[in-house]
């Protein structure tokens, strides 16, 4: 079986087994054919023994964007399952170091894109526990930031819905997820301007205040959104196909889950009700009323039903939260801080307010002073490291934040729970069927973007 | 292997008190009004010295209970319990003392930090996480700094919860560039696993004993570690209404 040099060797002087390579005026050239491929493919024997190593991904419709798994089959037994990452890898942590403080919410915002208002809101807890302003956030900015973040725990919920069920074979899941998400994402615009990567949440509060229009559809949400729910229990949870797909299927349990450092909905649908909302709150969640999603069959079944649970629970804290939503300033008093503008749409877009620009070119001197300031130089962090820790929708999220005293980050880490429970699918994947890797893979709602920053 | 403890940077072994502030980066002084670097000093400020408060390092007892527990309680648990694996043969230095193994502790911001020295962190680990009255059972995050002034200028950073008492501590081990070994602790957190090959990946951190310390965001054969500080961002200049944009590493900074 094993194949002749290729040709090809002679003329670019490559070596058998390798790709052929040749120099150039513009450094070292290989040429990949597809000869390699059948070097791999000869060493097994597909007929005699039914052991293949399939490759799943970067490029596949059921993997969540581009992971790639590389999976070992006996049949249609999964043996051993590997899983590479790094193809969405964009160096957000290391641009951040180069930009000022502020600038950086614009970085973390795109790194988890399904969940960008979490991104925003731990970094932005992150620097003020840095600058030490923690207690001087304005309520109603802390109320925004947790209207928001329900919101788009809601939102990232629906797509996992929405595509997990694409993937299991209720096709028509995906239509009507996407249908809600895309009325949350037209909230979203009416308070930030943008659907998603909004850069809403800034150190110090948020960019501009929630106008009523936005109130007003909030609660036309809170209308419907119980009802659609419901409609989503009606078509999934009696359905046969449903049920077979995911009962019993990637279980791991609570050691499991831990040993893994797998948080979130996986983790309390194993049985333990860690939501750090509840055991370390911040933005003061332990004044807000509700539950805490919890299952203990640890399989597929129990993450949907823990996914469904958490999303009515968000509707609970939203509704709290706009009864709570008193009139205010939604940004510190510090003006060495907050962003000396509120920002405001004029015929070009939106941008600073007229208003504020004439303030500063025509009356006060000072003010100008302060913008120009705080826009080219940004303000300083006293040296130091803080580590915050927000529940996203997918788990654990953290911020490690280190200042060295200037202008800029000196190094942001991002503890992604799409990194950390990637681990899981080897654990959940190995010993099963080839169809239940999709199952398990889909219910630790990866999103590569956070998981390869 | 192991890097001794430099005394010359004001650092503190065993956890004794001292002013000195040796973790910081190089920032804890700035020079100039404006902090500008990259062109001419145009101001006249330039001549300005100015101190930014870093956090000290404390002794114990830092002062906070909950901290204190937790120090006493990591005492106890080093002095009480056999290092190593169960069936390492030595018994004479089965055991490991609080001094031995901790550098200094920090208290910043309501957070607790413990500088243990390198070739400790897996036995450190391993009693925070099986001691009942520490239990640290999940380790969140591992990652690296590098703080390039230093002598021992790259850092592993690990953030452990501890889920029975809701606690959080951060665990640091400064190894050189030069020698930068440490020994993985994925045999006590399996999800240590994935986070050092990140840190291995960025900074070039080597974690001994891990099972498969590969790349896992560059490329296999990528060149470099990415997150060092002396390794560029890298860009291109952009030009924009006839102005030319420098990429962002080459535009003028405010320290």
């Amino acid at each position: 079986m094993s194949q002749q040099n290729n040709p090809q060797d002679d003329i670019y002087g490559g070596r058998a087994g390798y790709a052929p390579e040749r120099e150039t005026t513009q450094g070292k050239v290989f040429t990949v054919t597809g000869g390699d491929w059948n070097d791999v493919v000869s060493g097994t024997d597909p007929i005699h023994d039914e052991r293949i190593v399939v490759n799943m991904g970067p490029q596949h419709p059921s993997t969540h964007g581009v992971l790639r798994l590389i999976l070992e089959l006996e049949g249609e037994t999964v043996t051993e399952a590997r899983t590479v990452i790094g193809y969405l890898h964009t160096g957000i942590e290391k641009n951040l170091e180069f930009r000022n403080w502020t600038q950086g919410t614009t970085f973390v915002t795109r790194m988890d894109y399904l969940a960008p208002i979490f991104n925003e809101t731990a970094y932005c807890l992150a620097v003020e526990k840095l600058l030490g302003i923690t207690e001087t956030i304005p309520e109603r900015a802390t109320t925004i930031r947790v209207l928001m973040m329900e919101l788009n725990r809601i939102a990232s919920h629906l797509v996992w819905l929405a595509t997990t069920g694409m993937e299991l074979g209720a096709l028509s899941m995906m239509i009507y997820g996407f249908r809600e998400r895309e009325f949350i994402l037209d909230i979203f615009e009416l308070v930030s301007g943008l659907r998603m990567n909004m850069a809403y949440v800034r150190p110090g509060g948020v960019a501009q205040d929630v106008p009523p229009e936005a109130i007003k559809k909030i609660r036309e949400l809170l209308d419907f959104m119980p009802k659609r729910i419901k409609e989503y229990e009606n078509l999934l949870s009696n359905q046969p196909i449903w049920l077979q797909r995911t009962k019993g299927v990637a279980v791991l349990d609570v050691t499991g889950c831990l040993a893994l450092g797998v948080t979130g909905p996986v983790l309390r649908s194993a049985g333990l009700a860690w939501d750090l909302r509840k055991t370390q709150p911040y933005c003061g969640y332990e004044t807000y009323e509700f539950d805490v999603a919890v299952h203990s069959d640890a399989d597929v079944w129990a993450r949907y039903d823990v996914r469904l649970t958490e999303m009515r629970e968000s509707l609970k804290i939203i509704e709290q939260a706009l009864d709570r939503l008193k009139p205010g300033p939604v940004m510190v008093d510090d003006r060495k801080i907050a962003w000396p503008a509120q920002l405001a749409v004029g015929q070009d877009g939106i941008g600073n307010s007229l208003a504020h620009v004439a303030k500063i070119m025509g009356q006060s001197m000072e003010s100008l002073i302060h913008h120009f300031k705080l826009v080219t130089e940004g303000f300083r962090v006293p040296a130091g490291q803080v580590y915050i820790a927000i529940e996203g929708p997918r788990g654990e999220l953290g911020v490690h934040a280190v200042s060295d005293g200037g202008t800029r980050p000196f190094r942001v880490h991002y503890r992604e729970p799409s990194f950390v429970n990637l681990q899981a699918i080897p654990a959940m994947a190995e010993g099963g069927l080839l169809a239940d890797v999709i199952a398990g893979g889909a219910s630790l709602d990866p999103v590569m973007g956070g998981c390869d920053r | 292997m192991s890097e001794p403890v430099n005394g010359s940077d004001g650092q503190v072994v065993g956890g004794s008190v001292s002013g000195a502030a040796a973790n910081m980066p190089d920032g804890s002084v700035t020079r100039g009004m404006f902090g500008v670097g990259g062109s001419g000093d145009t101001s006249g400020f330039g001549g300005l010295v100015r101190r930014t408060g870093v956090p000290a390092v404390s002794g114990r007892p830092v002062g906070v209970d909950e901290f204190d527990e937790v120090l006493d309680g990591l005492q106890d648990a080093l002095e009480t319990r056999p290092a190593g694996d169960d069936e390492g043969g030595d018994v004479e230095k089965a055991f490991l003392s609080f001094d031995e193994a901790i550098e200094r502790i920090v208290v910043d911001r309501g957070e607790l930090t413990l500088h243990i020295k390198p070739e400790h962190i897996l036995d450190v680990c391993r009693a925070l996480r099986d001691d009942e009255g520490l239990r640290y059972e999940l380790c969140s995050s591992v990652s690296g700094v590098d703080y390039l002034n230093q002598d021992r200028r790259l850092h592993a950073v690990y953030h452990l919860t501890s889920m029975t008492y809701r606690r959080r501590l951060r665990l640091e081990c400064a190894v050189t560039a030069e020698d930068p070994h440490l020994p993985s602790v994925s045999s006590v957190y399996p999800t240590a696993d994935w986070q050092e090959r990140e840190t291995y990946d960025m900074f070039g951190i080597i974690f001994d004993g891990h099972p498969n310390l590969t790349r896992i965001l560059m490329p296999d054969d990528w060149e470099g570690y990415p997150q060092r500080k002396d390794y560029p961002l890298g860009g291109v200049p952009v030009e924009y209404k006839g102005a030319e944009i420098p990429p962002p590493d080459q535009r003028r900074s405010y320290r």
